[in-house]
């Protein structure tokens, strides 16, 4: 199933991928709660490239965190694949992130005193992949995100742009079926943030869904749908004309 | 994850914070090299302890005054009225009553000042007869030990100490000199051949006269046939119970004591002498081990701090594995082992230490330590399973830090 869908209003398109009904998040800490999620609906399809717009603090995050199962709803239900995350144990939960969710953050996240392969195999390391083929794939997914001679460079001597490219290196090596990037060009330069977007358009091409979470509307217009968030609520979903 | 890539991942974090790895590990490696040296030190202790009472002579059985089985009623005793004299030291000699006795050296011993020319040396002056030498197992390295004539004749004459030799004279080419003990002039007729010490006195420091001598010049009055030890001498290792027996049915005879029980006077011999100094050794060993046994717990505490602030200062790194697909048991993996590899590298480097600390400084106390396999292969495993036990808690935590807050944190 990697045929991109255009139009995630197609009649005929199978069941989501990604699912959101009503859902609803609110925090607390002490006596103080804060309602983050106000009830949202969001489906998205299988090859799908989605831009979560919104001004800061409008809930993006939160929607990140609970798409790639690392937080949970306080109402609703979110469905990954047809199933209600809800019902999975945190070994399930964990073997989900690994195969299906490549993660890109705004701070890169990456071990410093790892070499760049090493960090770029880390999820194959959890998927009991081979160390001989980690390698493979590690140096083959540095050499997509052109880095395939920074293999042994640690963050530390790389600049912002190339360790985001390791960043979604990482990401990809474990052919994941979707990619979720929150603020992923937040801290790069013109010039880094447009390898790092290209990056996402190519694999997007070959059919990954991909989740961009962003407040610059120049970096989401890269995508073919942006969903508008505001203040916990979708306040507009839309195919990017652009 | 394999149990290969969970060591490697823990052994770099133990790498890369080398020096607070090395002070944690320091704590487990005092630990247990205390723990090697002390169980060494009480083993080796034993076993001077037993080969110096070996060394009082093969077959040999010990009779001192004063009862050893109760503590009731005046029955003599050290210091008290004499209980063992001369005559029952003459009496064991009899080859009648006690065939299986073959030697019988009477000992009274008197601490006295030796002058010679002008130097004054005080030593235990032993009353004692002929088979001495022959009984407690020793020899002359000059000159002869006095005679049974002049024993007879209560002759001024004594044998020395080597040590003794050199402290009167500064030298032990001495027969021939004079010695004055109590305002009496002996003659030195030997000087023994070095001996060492046993676990209550110098054997090399001694003057050795005849017994009627002592008797009559240096003791006098009513404990002037006193003596303070008899060492019997068995004809053969298998003859030394019947040669309990005998001498104990003849002293008791003797001093007119129906019951064993009453006896005024306590026979042992070398087997028991080393079980008592044995035991009396095992206990202080046990005491020693439970107090470097402590130190290692100090060094349990100092991996589970060590191991607490780790995971502290390494949330973010735990919320990124658990993101890219750490099950709870991997992150619990990596720590406990990186837990055990503190405990397993304290064990081994205090093992090492504690080996050649053991190998070394006996030259320098003069006292044995003995490495036992056992001790070091437990202390390595006692050592990895407190890295362990107080890594589980640490770990633990990590493992169950959420994803998203571990992730959060900065
Ligand atoms: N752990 C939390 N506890 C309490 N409030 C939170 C927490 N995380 C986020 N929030 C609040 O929820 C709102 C949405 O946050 P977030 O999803 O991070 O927004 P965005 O990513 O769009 O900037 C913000 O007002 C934020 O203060
Ligand atoms: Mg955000």
């Amino acid at each position: 199933m990697v045929e991109p869908l255009t139009n995630p209003l197609e009649a005929d398109a199978p069941g989501p991928v990604i699912e959101l009904i009503d859902a609803g998040k609110t925090y607390t800490s002490g006596t103080i709660e804060f309602e983050a999620l106000k009830g949202i609906n969001l489906a998205i399809h299988e090859g799908e490239y989605v831009a979560i717009m919104g001004p800061s603090g409008s809930g993006k995050s939160t929607i990140m965190n609970i798409l790639g199962c690392l937080d949970t709803l306080t109402r609703g239900q979110y469905r990954l694949g047809g199933t209600d995350v809800e019902e999975l144990d945190e070994i399930e939960l964990a073997s989900v992130r690994n195969q299906q969710i490549g993660f890109v953050f705004q701070g890169f996240n990456l071990l410093s005193s790892l070499p760049a392969w090493r960090n770029v195999e880390l999820p194959l390391v959890y998927g009991h992949v081979p160390r001989e083929e980690r390698k493979k794939r590690a140096s083959r997914a540095l050499e997509r995100v052109g880095l395939g001679d920074r293999l042994d460079n640690k963050p530390g001597e790389m600049s912002g742009g190339q360790q985001q490219r390791v960043a979604v290196a990482r990401a990809l090596v474990g052919e994941p079926t979707m990619i979720l990037a929150d603020e992923p060009t937040g801290n790069l330069d013109s010039v880094s943030t447009r390898d790092v977007l290209s990056l996402f358009d190519e694999l997007n091409n070959l059919g990954r869904t991909i989740v961009l979470i962003t407040h610059e509307l120049e970096v989401a217009q890269r995508a073919r749908r942006i969903v508008w968030v505001k203040d916990g609520a979708i306040v507009r979903d839309e195919v990017n004309a652009a | 994850m394999t149990w290969m890539e969970s060591f490697r991942t823990s052994w770099s974090a133990v790498y890369s914070h080398a020096l607070r790895s090395m002070l944690t590990i320091l704590g487990i490696l005092i630990g247990i090299a205390a723990v090697i040296l002390t169980v060494g030190l009480g083993l080796g202790t034993q076993l001077d302890v037993s080969a110096q009472i070996s060394s009082l002579g093969s077959n040999l059985l010990i009779v001192a005054p004063g009862s050893s089985t109760s503590t009731t009623g005046a029955r003599g005793g050290f210091g008290t009225s004499a209980t063992l004299t001369i005559k029952d030291a003459e009496a064991l000699t009899s080859t009648v009553n006690a065939p299986d006795i073959s030697g019988v050296a009477p000992e009274s011993t008197t601490s006295l000042s030796l002058t010679a020319n002008d130097t004054n040396w005080t030593t235990t002056v032993t009353g004692t007869t002929t088979a001495w030498t022959s009984v407690r197992q020793r020899t002359l390295a000059r000159g002869a030990f006095f005679t049974q004539a002049q024993a007879d004749a209560s002759a001024a004459v004594v044998v020395l100490g080597s040590e003794t030799a050199n402290e009167l004279f500064g030298t032990q080419n001495v027969v021939g000199q004079s010695v004055v003990i109590s305002d009496k002039t002996f003659q030195v007729v030997g000087v023994l051949a070095t001996a060492g010490s046993d676990s209550s006195s110098n054997l090399d420091d001694v003057a050795i006269v005849p017994f009627s001598t002592a008797a009559t010049d240096l003791v006098g009055g009513t404990a002037s046939n006193a003596v303070s030890t008899i060492y019997l001498q068995a004809a053969s290792d298998t003859q030394l119970s019947a040669a309990y027996q005998e001498a104990d049915a003849l002293l008791l005879n003797l001093h007119s004591i129906s019951s064993t029980d009453d006896a005024d006077f306590t026979i042992s011999s070398q087997d028991a002498l080393v079980s008592t100094a044995t035991a009396v050794y095992q206990t202080l060993t046990i005491l020693l081990t439970g107090v470097a046994g402590l130190s290692l717990l100090v060094g349990g505490i100092g991996v589970m701090n060590i191991m607490l602030v780790s995971v502290s200062e390494r949330t973010r790194e735990i919320g990124l594995r658990k993101a890219l697909g750490a099950p709870p048991w991997a992150i619990r993996r990596q720590f406990l082992i990186e837990a055990a590899i503190l405990g397993l590298s304290g064990g081994i480097l205090g093992a090492v230490i504690g080996v050649v600390a053991a190998l070394t400084l006996p030259a320098v106390i003069g006292s044995s330590i003995v490495v036992s396999p056992l001790a070091v292969g437990l202390s390595i495993g006692v050592a990895i399973a407190i890295g362990i036990v107080f890594g589980v808690y640490p770990a633990t935590r990590a493992a169950k830090l959420a994803p998203i807050d571990a992730l959060r944190s900065e």
